[in-house]
């Protein structure tokens, strides 16, 4: 749990648990695109698809992802090793946020509510594009926000 | 009806270049305040029965991480680091998950955010985010953190 030397914690655990950290980044960057799609044409059919990548990252795993599957074979080939490897939970998580968020919409777009594509689909751009150019999960850092929200607070 | 077209596909992308603009703004302003240590005055008094964990002579880092947090890896490796020369400076680690009453107590909003306590306890300070070393040292210039 709580590790006070430094020599722990460089980066030399990650073994066979960790994955390559530019993988996200590389999903992060493609879900902007494609959710900056959905916003241009309000396209229910491009959020749907969207959902459908969120869904099997969050419920499969990264590793099944479209995304991630594009990433291993045509960019990390090109690419040298990762400097250090990455908890797969993280992005894990925020794949979950991100079926949540465009899931919703999609419920709210198939029962007929007008901007429901765009309303979902730009809040979920939003936080790609963070995760994309600065490397920062929002869903990730607000997960304590929503625990705290979850348990009641003794009397 | 193909004038309406092309409205609505100009009012859409006028629409994506302002979620672009919100999430620029949102990074500078998350760049900027990470690490940044904000003081506390009259803060709160922790004793190391509440953290399970003895507190530094000097100075005392407690880190709020969750399994969920990208960046508190880091935080972690640079405290760490920071700490292991200064043996009147301590580093602990709490899952906030685990410890939600401290979390409530001490108002933790995010993770990670670091919470800095004097050689007493009391709550001197705080910041969010990765620190470098550098602003590690300045926020606690009486620890004897060596690198300075």
């Amino acid at each position: 749990m709580s590790s006070t030397r430094a020599r722990e914690s460089t980066g030399t655990e990650s073994g066979s648990r960790g994955i390559d950290p530019r993988g996200p980044r590389f999903a992060a960057a493609v879900t902007s695109v494609v959710l900056a799609v959905a916003v241009l044409t309000g396209s229910v059919w491009v959020l749907a698809f969207q959902v459908l990548v969120f869904a099997v990252a969050a419920v499969a795993g990264l590793q099944y992802s479209p995304y991630g599957w594009a990433y291993r074979t045509l960019v990390r080939p090109r690419l040298g090793p990762p400097a250090e490897l990455e908890d797969p939970a993280p992005p894990r998580f925020a794949q979950a946020v991100g079926l949540v968020v465009t899931g919703v919409g999609l419920v709210f777009a198939l029962a007929g509510a007008g901007l429901a594509v765009e309303v979902a689909a730009g809040l979920a751009f939003v936080a790609a594009i963070l995760n994309a150019a600065v490397g920062l999960c929002l869903g990730c850092e607000l997960y304590l926000l929503i625990a705290r929200l979850r348990a009641p607070r003794p009397a | 009806m193909l004038r309406g077209d092309v409205d609505s596909l100009l009012l859409r992308a006028l629409a994506l270049v302002g979620l672009i603009l919100v999430s620029a703004l949102v990074a500078v302003v998350l760049k900027r305040r990470a690490g940044r240590l904000r003081p506390v005055v009259d803060g709160d008094v922790l004793a190391a029965a509440d953290l399970g964990r003895p507190l530094g002579a000097e100075v005392t880092f407690v880190q709020f991480s969750t399994r969920t947090c990208t960046s508190c890896r880091t935080v972690r490796r640079v405290l760490g680091e920071q700490v292991a020369g200064a043996p009147g400076a301590a580093h602990v680690e709490v899952d906030a998950e685990d410890r939600l009453d401290l979390a409530r107590r001490l108002g933790i909003l995010r993770t990670p955010t670091v919470v800095v306590l004097d050689g007493t306890g009391r709550v001197t300070g705080r910041f969010s985010g990765v620190p470098t070393p550098h602003q590690v040292r300045d926020a606690v210039p009486h620890a004897g953190i060596p690198g300075r």
